[in-house]
């Protein structure tokens, strides 16, 4: 195992978890958002008619495939999902000690089956973003529809957030709403910057751990 | 100075709360909501700028969007705004306000020495006579820019801030008076998402000028409701002082709210923001803008609209004269007579061009012992500086002259009514056409391109009780067809309205002369464009609107004619002999309605969010390293790393010796990486690379150049196999994303059989690459597992293991000539890893080396680089790679080899280049030609490609295409540049270790 102390999320160099507000600091914040890096994220691509292929995925990950545009599946404890990508790519996020179950129980899920998987947990950080203001935050650099009856829990879009792209995704199992927005990790720091800077006439409450 | 003009009641502004603010250096007092023009009014300003060609004394003449002469300079500094129309401007503490266009002053104003001269300044005047010689333009603009100018812009960084809002909505409303209330109450009930908008700071448009009632209680108190009831529905958005500056195609609107006033702090807050709607349906409730009467000298200060005295009455508590006329077409000017008289302001008569005005209101004028004159017209307006009377006389019986004799009215007031015209601004903005109403000389709007509608007043629809019903339907209508259709037990409000009688249409209103003979007949008063002027410029032959508008500049300035076009379309009309003004068509309205602030559209994009900068693992290190950076797309790469007191050339030297010499280090983590897996990759790599890729060996890397169809190079890059049916492709760090794109085109859209997958896996990796004599000892401290003997990991090998411990790729491919080893490690490990490398490194000499290195170390080699060597009309044979191209299967470009052009023996090839003198650097980008002289045209071979200074060679030297290069090795060919000519002989393009026994070893 790798030295944990040698890995640099790619905001590290911002010391979020430093800067993190104390629990409840800022009650009237409107916009709450945090760092979680190092998730285990796999690029999953198969063919969506094959029967065989998403009864397997369900089997190996006890997660069904999303198989509708832009939607997501989510396991009870809430950690872990299927994105919808496109309509034969998905990415499959889960904690970050994930990495090697999910990779080991996919490839010998399947003999003679024509798919990939690729690991790119490093690829991308994950900001987490919630507060009474998060919608109208995205607003600001997201021309995606966002109200709740276009854009409802468990919802999944490829956009851009201002000149970063981003996936977007809806969380389903919290009441207020919360996304996550997964970035690649050379446009992090940007992400970040743009973050900070359009919530400051919300108030922001920095989670960072 | 006091607020003489101030009425003692009346109108929604508090008293209790006066503003101070300047004018043009004078102190003067307003009151919490006034605006900049009310307060001038109420302070008894008259002159408040010079007009733009004739520098004629103006004043305030409209109270809106409409106004064309009071734009003022607001503020100064970085903060200053040129061309804001008093009437849009709020009145705010300590605001200070200039006008515009005169020097020294708009009471004293040199330049008004033009209106002397006003025959030698027709229409097209600039055009005829500074357009000679051709070229003198450009120094005549220079004068006349100064003399003519409007405002001026700042010429600091704007210190405000901006942003942007995106925004999508089932219904958007357009306008919030009675019609767009209306309409947003209808569609908010049924559960829409609905925006309503208003550019004023309070909703009720036209109501707020009025003394209505709607559903038995004034229409202030309805308009309250209405609003209070909007506010409770959830998905409903109202914003005031927000214009609605243009519709585009798919129902997209920008807005423009403005959210603090200029001098106030916003904090946090922007100071304006823009807002991207894209709305299901559109409400376009954007009203009428009144239309003056064209009569001579129409543009004396004090000559205003009649709704805008109106309006300056009823809602500013200002009165802008003491004695005033009113002349109109229509029965509506006949309100401002009655609010006049209301507030004790003396009407002297109602100056009518019907022959027999006997509606209601005029009834109820001459009950009110107003004086009426009817079938008559001003035929002149006295005082230069501001009303003192006017000349009225009798319209004979075709209304193209006057009759009978003048009689001088005492007043200091002109109210003008010409009618009014429909907003369709926004209907137009869209692709919307308009048919021309003859009876009321408006334009309506008709067939629409978007899934809107006109209603209201901007459809034509003036009266207050169709306004409410149609804003009711059209707002129900809207929300129905976006896909809600809850019914609503709630009744359309009602309105009583006075039924008007038609105006008439004299379109240019005849004086004791004929037009252009006495006075000036202003259409477009900020232009300074006069009937005259477009009789003129049909006589010149112009027959198109359009062509006109831009010969007279009629309705080109900052208000786009929002009063003097369709005047100005039915003069031109009647010049030519058309008999339906809509026949000349009108001219194409554009966005913005208003304009926006460029700092608006920018919104955020400023400063270091003007665009993301990408960052490698490692990009803070190389920061405190303080190297110059290259921009590559958005990455940002290292370029060279300087010591104290090091120029460019000395750090180049140093890092190009110690990486041939010792070990160099370079952050190569930018190049694109693509994981490309399936049963038929192979095959794939096959048809989009030229060489052959079915026999490469798991574990080994191999080179490969991709081609567009025409055969030119597109991209290269090492793909190495990592298992049987995967590989690991890299490209180019600018072509990445293009060439993901490229490989996904060819798979979905012609080889769609081929079971290929491929990902992005760019972002996974860090990429550290080590070259040099020392590079295999360094690396060897930091693995026990992978073998890194020459025979266990050759030239184009890679092997997986732990590097420091960290998971690793560990590949040995070079880009430099050197024994190189690329080593992949997760992402997040990159900066841990170098930072031991170099450490670890010291004793070996380690140096960290930029792009600039890079480029030179290749060069020596000969190695080419895309876009660099090539631009797109390159193929591999013009680069001596011939080797490159396999006989015996079919890829992207082959077919392109055989055109002629990829034949012709004179195409250009790479060669290198030894300038004589060693110390001779090239421009990169010079041309060769073949003979030394300075005849002209000497024909040019070729071009210098790369060009630089080698501390290896001890010289400089260059790479360059030249036209059958290849047979000019041996040959001198020559290099004309700035100041001297540089003689090169023609070489191989090889310059460093030709054998590859450094790279091998």
């Amino acid at each position: 195992m790798v030295d944990a102390y040698l890995r640099q999320s790619p905001l590290a160099h911002l010391h979020l978890a430093a800067r993190a507000t104390t629990s409840n600091a800022l009650p009237d914040a409107g916009v709450v958002l945090a760092e979680i890096p190092y998730l285990s994220q796999f690029v999953l691509r198969g063919n969506a008619d094959n029967q065989a292929f998403t009864a397997g995925i369900k089997k190996a990950l006890k997660l069904p495939l999303p198989i509708s545009p832009c939607t997501s599946s989510v396991d009870k404890t809430g950690h872990s999902h299927i994105l919808w990508m496109g309509p034969d790519e998905w990415l499959i996020v889960g904690p970050s000690d994930d990495q090697a179950h999910i990779n080991s129980s996919i490839s010998t899920a399947f003999r003679n089956q024509h798919f990939s998987l690729v690991n790119v947990s490093e690829s991308r950080t994950l900001i987490r973003l919630s507060g009474t203001q998060a919608q109208n935050l995205l607003e600001k650099g997201c021309s995606i529809d966002l109200h709740p009856s276009a854009f409802s829990p468990g919802s999944v879009v490829n956009t851009h957030l201002s000149h970063a792209h981003i996936t977007l995704h809806r969380l389903n199992s919290i009441q207020q709403p919360t996304y996550d927005l997964y970035v690649h990790r050379s446009f992090a720091e940007y992400l970040w910057s743009w973050l900070e800077d359009a919530a400051r006439e919300y108030g922001l409450d920095n989670r960072s751990k | 100075m006091a607020q003489t003009n101030r009425l003692a009641l009346g109108g929604d502004i508090d008293r209790t709360k006066p503003v101070n603010f300047t004018f043009n250096g004078h102190h003067m007092q307003g009151y919490a909501g006034d605006t900049l023009a009310s307060a001038l009014i109420a302070n008894g300003v008259r002159i408040v700028g010079r007009s733009f060609k004739y520098h004629r004394p103006r004043g305030i003449m409209a109270a809106g969007t409409e106004e064309a002469n009071a734009l003022v300079q607001l503020e100064t500094g970085a903060r200053t705004l040129a061309n804001q129309q008093a009437t849009r401007v709020e009145l705010y503490e300590g605001l200070s306000a200039t006008s515009i266009n005169c020097w020294p002053s708009p009471d004293f104003d040199l330049m008004s020495i033009n209106s002397w001269f006003h025959r030698l300044m027709p229409a097209g005047f600039y055009y005829k006579t500074f357009m000679w010689p051709v070229s003198g333009w450009k120094y005549y603009e220079h004068i006349i820019r100064r003399a003519a100018g409007l405002g001026k812009s700042p010429v600091e960084p704007d210190p405000d801030q901006y942003d942007h809002m995106h925004v999508h909505c089932d219904v958007l409303v357009v306008g919030g008076g009675a019609s767009g209330i209306s309409a947003a109450l209808a569609a908010g009930r049924t559960g829409a998402r609905v925006i309503l908008v208003d550019e004023s700071k309070d909703f009720g448009g036209q109501l707020l000028n009025e003394q209505y009632t709607i559903n038995n209680k004034s229409a202030s108190r309805w308009i309250e409701d209405a609003l209070a009831e909007l506010s409770t529905m959830e998905d409903v958005t109202v914003l005031k002082r927000t214009t609605a500056f243009g519709y585009y195609d798919h129902n997209y609107a920008g807005l423009l709210e403005t959210r603090t006033d200029i001098l106030t702090d916003g904090g946090d807050k922007t100071r304006q923001r823009l807002w991207h709607v894209r709305t299901k349906r559109c409400v376009l409730a954007t009203g009428a803008l009144e239309r003056p009467l064209i009569f001579s000298d129409n543009d004396r200060p004090g000559v205003m609209l009649a709704s805008a005295v109106r309006t300056y009455i009823q809602r500013y508590g200002v009165k802008p004269g003491n004695k005033a006329v009113i002349f109109t077409n229509n029965d509506d000017a006949y309100r401002t007579a009655l609010a006049l008289k209301e507030a004790a302001v003396k009407v002297a008569a109602i100056i009518d061009t019907r022959p027999v005005p006997d509606g209601e209101l005029p009834t109820q004028a001459i009950a009110a012992g107003i004086e009426i004159i009817d079938n008559a017209t001003i035929t002149g307006v006295n005082g230069g500086r501001g009303v003192k009377s006017v000349e009225v006389m009798s319209l004979n019986a075709a209304a193209d002259g006057v009759m009978g004799v003048a009689r001088t009215i005492l007043c200091d007031l002109v109210a003008s009514s010409g009618g009014w015209n429909p907003v369709i601004h926004l209907h137009s903005h869209s692709g919307g056409k308009a048919k021309f109403d003859q009876a009321r000389g408006i334009f309506i709007a008709s067939e629409t391109l978007q899934a809107s509608e006109c209603i209201g007043a901007a459809n034509g629809d003036f009266l207050l009780g169709d306004c409410l019903n149609e804003g009711f339907r059209a707002g129900k209508e809207a929300a129905s067809k976006a896909g809600f259709k809850k019914a609503s037990r709630r009744k359309i409000p009602i309105a009583e309205h006075i039924v008007e009688h038609p105006l008439r249409l004299i379109w240019a209103l005849p004086s004791t002369k004929s037009i252009g003979e006495r006075g000036k007949h202003f259409l477009d008063l900020q232009h300074d464009v006069t009937a005259a002027d477009v009789q003129l410029a049909a006589r010149e032959g112009y027959a198109s609107v359009e062509h006109t508008k831009r010969y007279t500049t009629l309705g080109m300035a900052t208000d786009q004619g929002k009063t003097g076009n369709i005047p100005g379309m039915a003069v031109l009309a009647q010049a030519l002999g058309v008999d339906n003004p809509g026949d000349v068509g009108t001219t194409t309205f554009r966005p913005p309605y208003t304009p926006v602030t460029l700092g608006a559209f920018a919104g955020r994009n400023v400063g270091v969010l003007t665009d993301p900068v990408r960052m490698t693992p490692m990009h803070h290190w190389h920061e405190l390293a303080a190297c110059k950076w290259e921009d590559v797309g958005q990455w940002k790469r290292p370029w060279y790393y300087p010591k104290q007191g090091e120029s460019m050339q000395d750090a180049v030297n140093r890092e190009c010796l110690a990486a041939r010499n010792a070990v160099g280090i370079l952050d190569a983590s930018t190049l694109g990486k693509i994981d490309i897996q399936g049963p038929d990759a192979a095959e794939f790599l096959n048809r989009i690379y030229t060489n052959a890729w079915s026999k490469l060996a798991i574990g080994k890397c191999r080179y490969g150049l991709m081609l567009k169809e025409d055969g030119m190079i597109f991209d290269d890059g090492v793909t190495t196999r990592l298992g049987e049916n995967h590989y690991l492709m890299t490209t180019t760090t600018s072509n990445a994303a293009s060439v993901l794109g490229w490989l996904e085109e060819w798979l979905q859209t012609e080889w769609p059989d081929l079971k290929v997958y491929c990902n992005s896996v760019t972002e996974a990796w860090a990429t550290l690459s080590i070259c040099g004599p020392n590079a295999r000892a360094l690396l060897s401290e930091f693995t026990d597992d992978i073998d890194l003997t020459p025979d266990a990991l050759p030239f184009m090998g890679m092997k997986e293991g732990t590097v420091g411990g960290i998971p690793a790729r560990v590949f040995r491919i070079s880009f430099t000539g050197e024994c190189s080893f690329e080593i992949n490690v997760p992402a997040s490990y990159g900066l841990a890893l170098w930072t031991q490398l170099m450490v670890a490194g010291e004793k070996y000499g380690i140096t960290p080396y930029g792009t600039e290195t890079m480029h030179v170390l290749r060069a020596e080699k000969g190695y080419i680089i895309v876009g660099q060597e090539t631009d797109g009309t390159v193929m591999p044979q013009d680069l001596g790679m011939d080797w490159i191209l396999s006989k015996k299967k079919d890829f992207i470009g082959r077919r392109s080899f055989t055109r002629p052009d990829s034949q012709r023996t004179e195409r250009k090839k790479l060669v290198g280049l030894l300038p004589v003198n060693p110390n001779d650097i090239l421009e990169e980008g010079g041309q060769v030609v073949a003979e030394k002289g300075d005849h002209r045209p000497i024909p040019m071979i070729g071009h210098v490609t790369s060009s630089y200074y080698s501390a290896n060679l001890g010289r400089s030297f260059a790479l360059a295409m030249i036209s059958n290069g290849t047979e000019r090795i041996g040959d001198r060919v020559y290099v004309p540049m700035d100041g001297k000519t540089i003689t090169c002989e023609v070489t191989a393009p090889i310059f460093f270790d030709s054998e590859g026994t450094r790279l091998h070893g």
